[in-house]
Order: C-alpha cells, then sequence, then structure tokens
C-alpha cells in the first residue's frame, strides 16, 4: 500500500502573528516557519503504519514556495521515503489545493491519503474533505485512533461531546486530530539519510489547474482587545463582584 | 437570495447552534429553510419551524441520518443545492465535516467558521487562532459557509413555518457509522453552558478535577479545561477550550491554573466576564481576566465553594 501525506509550511505555532498596519494581511518577514503541527501528527501516523508493516511507500507533497522544501525534508527525516514540491508563490485556497492533490493522486495512485484536520494559519478545516469529494472516497475527519484491516479503515473521531468510530472503504482520506499520536523527532542520521531521498519539482500549471483565488481578501485586522480587570484580593471580594456588580451568579 | 441551513440536533433535542445559524442568514438576507436530516426527528422539524425567520422546513427522515456520515450528508444535500445560492452550515465537528464535501462538489470556496457577515457576500473570520480577522468577499456564485456560532444571537421563537417531507438517501454509502461513546455529564454541555469553570496544568492531576466540579454543581456550570491539561491526560480531549478543541462565550468564565497560551485564548476570549486564579501573578490569563486573583487554587476552590454555599448556592 501507498500513503500520500500533503505537508503545509505555516508560520510556527509559538509565534504570536502581527497584523501589518495596512490591513493587507499578517506579517510573516523574519518570522518562524514550521510543518503544520496537524500535518507532522499525519506524517507519523503514516510512518507508524510503514513501521508495522504492510505499507510501501510514504510519498509527501507540499504546496507552496521554494522554501517548503525544508517542509518536505522535515518528512523525510521522520521516515517518509520521497517528495513532491508543487511550487508557486501565490496563496492557494483550500479548493485548489485539493484540486492539485486530486491529480497528484490520479498519478500516484496511493490507497490512503492521511492529512491534518486544518492548518494553524487560515484555520479553514477543508482540504481532506474537499479532495474526498473530488475523488467521491469516503473521508474520516479528526481521527484519534486508526486501524487498517481488511480493505477498510476503523476510524475513532473526536467529535463534539465524546468519540465516534465510523468505518470507511478504502481507499479514503484520514484528517487526523491532536491524540492521534505523537510526532517523533527526526535522528540527526536520519536528517542526513533525508537529505539523499528524492523531491520531485512540479507547478501547478504541470498539472493544468487554475489556482486563482474564490475569495477576495478585503482586510486583515487586529481582533477586538480585551483590556484587563482588576485583582481581587480574596475568594469573599470575587464572589461578592460577581454576584452583586456583575450578577452573574 | 435562498438559503439552505442544515440544522443541528441529535434526534431527541435541537441545537441552539441552529438558533445562531438562523440569525446569520437572516443577515444575508432572502428565505431561510433549514434542513431537518436525522431519524425520528418529527419533533425537531416542528421546533425549527417554531424559530422566527425560518421560511420552510425540509425534514429527512431515515436510519442513516441518525449519526449521517458526510457521504450520506453529500448524498442528501448536493441535490438540494440546485434550488439554493447559499448552503449554511455550523462550525461544529458535524458541520465542519459535510460542508466541505458539498463546496467541492459545486466548484466553491467555503468560508470556514464566519463570526460577522458584513454583507450578502461579504464575512469576518477569524484566522491564526483568532490572533487576526479576516474579511473576504467570495466571488463564487453559490456559497458554503459555516458559522461560529458563539458569536451570533440567538433566534427566538415566533415563526410557523411549514414543514415538507423530503425523501431521505438510504445508501449503502462508502463509510459507515460503527459505535459513538459520548461522555456522560448532568452537567450543560461545554459551548451551551452559561458559566464553565475550566483548569489547566496547575491542577496538577485528573483527580484534582472533583475540586471543580463541586464548584460546577453549585453554578451548574460546564467543567472544561486547556489543552496543556488534556495533553497531560488529566481530562479528555472534549473537555478541552481553545483553538484546537471548542470555543465558547459564556456569561461567566473561570479560568483556575491557566496560564493563558494564545491557543486557550482563542477558545474563551469572547466569554461575557472572565475570572483568572493563579498563583503567578505575571501569568498571561490576567491581562484578559476582568477580575483576578492571585492565589494557590488549592486554598482557593475550597474557599470558592465555602463563600457559594454561603450565599445559598
Amino acid at each position: 500500500m501507498k500513503i500520500l501525506v500533503p505537508v503545509k509550511r505555516v508560520v510556527d505555532y509559538n509565534v504570536k502573528v502581527r497584523v501589518k498596519p495596512d490591513q493587507s494581511g499578517v506579517d510573516l518577514a523574519n518570522v518562524k516557519m514550521s510543518m503544520n503541527p496537524f500535518c507532522e501528527i499525519a506524517v507519523e501516523e503514516a510512518v507508524r503504519m510503514k513501521e508495522k508493516g504492510g505499507v510501501d511507500e510514504i510519498i509527501v507533497v507540499s504546496i507552496g514556495p521554494q522554501q517548503a522544501q525544508e517542509t518536505i525534508r522535515t518528512a523525510l527525516a521522520m521516515g517518509a521515503d520521497r517528495g513532491i514540491l508543487i511550487q508557486t508563490n501565490e496563496m492557494v485556497e483550500p479548493l485548489a489545493v485539493s484540486k492539485l492533490l486530486a491529480k497528484v493522486v490520479a498519478e500516484e495512485g496511493p490507497e490512503l491519503v492521511i492529512l491534518g484536520k486544518q492548518a494553524i494559519d487560515d484555520d479553514s478545516n477543508q482540504t481532506g474533505q474537499m479532495l474526498a469529494a473530488l475523488l467521491d472516497w469516503p473521508q474520516a475527519t479528526f481521527a484519534s485512533e486508526v486501524a487498517v484491516a481488511n480493505g477498510k479503515a476503523n476510524v475513532t473521531r473526536e467529535i463534539d461531546g465524546g468519540l465516534q468510530t465510523i468505518s470507511v472503504e478504502l481507499p479514503a482520506i484520514i484528517t487526523t486530530d491532536l491524540r492521534l499520536n505523537e510526532p517523533r523527532y527526526a535522528s540527526l542520521p536520519n536528517i542526513m539519510k533525508a537529505k539523499r531521498k528524492p523531491i520531485d519539482a512540479k507547478t501547478p500549471d504541470d498539472f493544468g489547474v487554475d489556482i486563482a483565488p474564490r475569495l477576495k481578501v478585503l482586510k486583515v485586522t487586529e481582533p477586538p482587545k480585551r483590556e484587563a480587570g482588576i485583582k481581587v484580593e480574596s475568594v469573599a471580594e470575587l464572589v461578592d463582584k460577581l454576584k452583586n456588580k456583575e450578577g452573574v451568579i | 437570495m435562498s438559503i439552505l441551513l442544515v440544522a443541528e440536533h441529535d434526534n431527541a433535542a435541537l441545537n441552539d447552534a441552529t438558533r445562531a445559524a438562523v440569525t446569520a442568514a437572516k443577515a444575508i438576507g432572502g428565505d431561510v429553510d433549514v434542513l431537518v436530516a436525522g431519524s425520528d426527528a418529527g419533533d425537531i422539524a416542528k421546533a425549527v419551524a417554531g424559530i422566527d425567520g425560518v421560511s420552510k422546513v425540509l425534514h429527512a427522515d431515515g436510519e442513516a441520518f441518525a449519526k449521517p456520515t458526510a457521504e450520506a450528508m453529500e448524498a442528501l444535500v448536493l441535490p438540494l443545492m440546485d434550488k439554493y445560492d447559499v448552503l449554511m452550515a455550523v462550525a461544529s465537528t458535524m458541520g465542519k465535516n459535510f460542508a466541505p464535501r458539498i463546496a467541492a462538489k459545486l466548484d466553491v470556496m467555503q468560508i470556514s467558521e464566519i463570526s460577522a457577515v458584513e454583507s450578502a457576500d461579504t464575512f469576518v473570520r477569524p484566522i491564526y487562532a483568532g490572533n487576526a480577522m479576516m474579511t473576504v468577499q467570495s466571488t463564487d456564485a453559490k456559497k458554503v459557509i459555516t458559522i461560529r456560532p458563539t458569536t451570533f444571537e440567538k433566534a427566538g421563537d415566533g415563526g410557523s413555518a411549514s414543514v415538507e417531507t423530503i425523501e431521505a438517501p438510504s445508501g449503502p454509502f462508502k463509510s459507515e457509522f460503527v459505535s459513538e461513546e459520548l461522555s456522560k455529564s448532568d452537567r450543560p454541555e461545554l459551548t451551551a453552558a452559561k458559566i464553565v469553570i475550566s483548569g489547566g496544568r496547575g491542577m496538577q492531576s485528573g483527580d484534582n478535577f472533583v475540586l471543580l466540579d463541586k464548584i460546577a454543581d453549585q453554578l451548574n456550570a460546564a467543567v472544561g479545561a486547556s489543552r496543556a491539561a488534556v495533553d497531560a491526560g488529566y481530562v479528555p480531549n472534549d473537555y478541552q477550550v481553545g483553538q484546537t478543541g471548542k470555543v465558547v462565550a459564556p456569561e461567566l468564565y473561570i479560568a483556575v491554573g491557566i496560564s493563558g497560551a494564545i491557543q486557550h485564548l482563542a477558545g474563551m476570549k469572547d466569554s461575557k466576564i472572565i475570572v483568572a486564579i493563579n498563583k503567578d501573578e505575571e501569568a498571561p490569563i490576567f491581562s484578559v481576566a476582568d477580575y483576578g486573583l492571585v492565589a494557590d487554587l488549592f486554598n482557593a476552590l475550597p474557599e470558592l465553594e465555602a463563600e457559594l454555599t454561603k450565599i445559598g448556592l
């Protein structure tokens, strides 16, 4: 079985982003970039499946600028076998991303595509579901446990209020939630080895996909600020304020 | 403009988030039809028909919709979209699951988790875990939108829409519901509770959450947690409030032993009143709290319980 894992290069999750004064977006100059945390979980899950056996190859694909190659290298160092970089400096929306990925799936023929449930930059939470729709494959989103056997995947999903288990026929799309696994750190020998693994360079034009955005960004602004309130000296004072001043208890 | 809104419910009760979605739909303008897809969900359809602003209720009932998969929802919703300009759903795990599937089939770029409607084609949505707000204009002819329910008022009753029964596709689909394990609690649900009390890493263990449970019972509050507490294994993931968990906006939010990481603030900063109890007076949570108490939570929580008992709670 082949597994395809799409990964995205995003602002590191520890960075507090700043909105540009001209409201055109957030300031990405000199900001630390990393692999989207949910994508890391997706890579880890694929590597664990390969370690258990039954997986021949893990292909990692990223859509983004030249530097997205580093993100692919990270995945290769974690244990993926080869990479595909679809290079563009344009902002690519989830719909266009899923169209590109559908073409890659058609070329590579994986039985499983594992993606992060959302990217922590645009927080859209769409790409996996859209790819499933374009391929007419079943989807198992927000996975916290995956078991593949007999041409099916049993996936436990994080849903509002608890957990749900569904069974999907392969080929299928799985999107990862936080508790699925804890991604490994790549070892130095594996980082060195990853440098020799192949990465194919492509462009959106190679796939004949129109990536023109459908949403026009009119402005990006700071969220309304919350002012710090007061410090209370005791629990009794706190309860008094909540009851008599605010009327919330 | 005609809008198809998908109701959020569990076949037994209508989720109030549906009412927030009706308000968002009304802000776009035009007829708002609501789809109730379920199993034995006749009472839900009736309840939805009574919401102010609903033009018509479409009721599809079938076994596959007791716990519908995204594939079942696609089979039901996609053909209906011939007649509608907008598909709207709540950004719940249900809506997040099926809505992008429909959007891709319609060749439309979904607008996820909007927090405000500026006009019929322009919307505001949080990005970067709520650290920035993006205003976008959709150029697609049809629109697929999910809404963040905490930022819209809940539409009240007063409507008398007709209920039309439509056929529910029966499958088989490529995915199948197997089982569900819902957290059992007598307390209100996190996203619906008027008061939420959450614990963080400072709770030190899952057992210590019992200190929060007692106060939650007194206040009829829901209990939440920070991601740090969930990652440490103190409580299950469905307790998690934050960017990667649930977004809540109760009237009162009490953060106990929570430092206030960006990821947590994204999930609770729209609460009306925020109280922080933390022994570190430099904790970032205090910068968003209306009332801060610098104290050891293991002293403060029993005191709080006693004070609440004193005022008859």
